[in-house]
């Protein structure tokens, strides 16, 4: 669909944009589960009427905001990520076992993941790159079954402009039709049964310059509106 | 009963060359820092370690000096990013070290079934993925689900904050993790803590780890890692 290197990347949102559109997903009550990456700064875009228990796999249950002083700095209080975090009142500590058994049972509302790549079934690939080998799953494809809504937050298109949106992905899976929203620099776009739906563009693109820089059909009903940041 | 050693030296004593041993922790939160650094200085060789990371906020990757370690099963081994690399990435990609990566809350799970007394059990995580190669799946209620095998080791090393002489475990923070599972699923359970102190000291209500579990107690050196994604 795209011609890598014929054409100029699209400019899109920034990092912080994406994740403070992913955050306008995010309602009271929630329990969310942030990957690493981009994901993370989902946290920092909260509305402030929305109070959301963020759970992280390494065995917490309300976490709150990365610490940045080095002098409060305690390794055994961080989220999945390494990162030092504050525990918010009303947290709870687990173990693992507990922690996979709260993922895969169903109790997280929300996951929002990286992607390298999403398929239009809603295919999600995001551990191993294969050109370089190795790769790690970590909790992804515990998260990726188990949370009752899958967010992938990434990139629209990879560095060279190939799309990442696509009819199949190429790399290895993290789990097979599991997403159930994309949100990129470029688009929001639900995952139906029916196929994937545009259902916002950022802001200058044309739903037609998005479906340029995606390798997969997108439907939509025109006007498709700016993304609500 | 007395299960409490004067050194990590003398409490893994017994280790062998060849043998399976579980770590806990989960980057710098919970990691058996003395045990591992009382094991690199034995100089066991051909160790199979279960844990859930190598390389990332553990001292697991100093065994990598001296060759130590044969195989690792873990969940995070591979840093997607292009980070410096560890020992054991680089002795992976040399086909030094063998790796069995695995969904972490399939991890999580298998070494709870064996601590547990069950036999197998059935899971949807990694259906679809290259993680099903070889395993029976199976349709229940409508849905696949992977039959995965339970874990044991010879040994657990754990890091936990407090015992009591009887061998009763408490945790600080997020540093239970896979601390609290693995105390089941070895034949000698060695557990590294910031103090001892007398039974009755901990209360009943709040002990997460019971004695029952715990074969062995030393007291470990504070050792500070700090890491981040």
């Amino acid at each position: 669909m795209s011609s890598a290197g014929t054409r100029e990347r699209p400019t899109g949102l920034t990092r912080e944009l994406i994740a403070m559109r992913v955050a306008r997903e995010l309602r009271d009550g929630m329990v969310v589960n942030l990957g690493f990456g981009l994901p993370t700064l989902v946290a920092n875009f909260l509305p402030p009427e929305v109070t959301v228990l963020f759970q992280s796999e390494n065995g917490i249950l309300g976490y709150g905001a990365i610490i940045q002083e080095d002098a409060r700095f305690d390794q055994d209080r961080i989220n999945a990520g390494g990162q030092p975090v504050e525990i918010v009142p009303g947290a709870a500590f687990f173990d693992s076992a507990q922690s996979f058994a709260m993922i895969r049972g169903g109790h997280i509302d929300v996951a929002v993941l990286g992607g390298l790549q999403v398929s239009e079934k809603g295919d999600l690939a995001n551990w191993l790159v294969p050109a370089r080998g190795g790769g790690s799953i970590g909790g992804a494809m515990d998260l990726a079954v188990g949370a009752r809504c899958l967010v992938v937050a990434m990139e629209h298109v990879t560095r060279e402009g190939e799309p990442r949106v696509l009819e199949e992905c190429t790399y290895p899976l993290t789990a097979v039709a599991a997403v159930k929203l994309i949100v990129t620099d470029l688009a929001v776009i639900e995952v139906t049964p029916e196929g994937l739906v545009l259902k916002e563009v950022a802001p200058g693109l044309t739903a037609a310059e998005v479906q340029a820089w995606t390798g997969a059909r997108l439907r939509w009903t025109d006007p498709v509106p700016e993304m609500r940041l | 009963m007395e299960k409490v050693f004067p050194s990590a030296e003398a409490a893994i004593a017994d280790v062998f060359d060849g043998a399976t041993i579980m770590f806990g922790g989960f980057a710098s939160a919970g990691s058996p820092t003395t045990l591992i650094l009382a094991l690199k200085h034995k100089g066991v060789q051909g160790i199979t370690g279960i844990a859930n990371n190598i390389g990332i906020g553990d001292r697991l990757d100093d065994l990598c000096e001296s060759f130590q370690l044969k195989k690792m099963v873990c969940s995070f081994a591979i840093r997607a990013s292009s980070a410096a690399k560890s020992r054991f990435e680089q002795q992976y990609r040399q086909g030094l070290v063998e790796l069995e990566l695995m969904p972490q809350g399939t991890l999580a799970e298998r070494i709870r079934a064996g601590g547990a007394g069950i036999g197998a059990f059935y899971t949807p995580t990694g259906v679809g993925t290259v993680v099903e190669a070889a395993k029976e799946k199976r349709t229940i209620d409508g849905r696949d689900y992977l039959l995965e095998y339970p874990l044991r080791a010879d040994f657990a090393f754990l890091k936990a904050h407090k015992a009591d002489r009887f061998g009763n475990l408490v945790y600080r923070y997020a540093s239970r993790n896979f601390n609290a599972v693995m105390a089941t699923a070895a034949d000698v359970v060695i557990a590294e803590v910031d103090e001892i102190v007398e039974p009755g000291e901990l209360d009943p209500e709040l002990v997460v780890t019971p004695s029952v579990y715990v074969d062995r107690i030393v007291k470990g050196d504070r050792h500070v890692i700090r890491w981040y994604t």
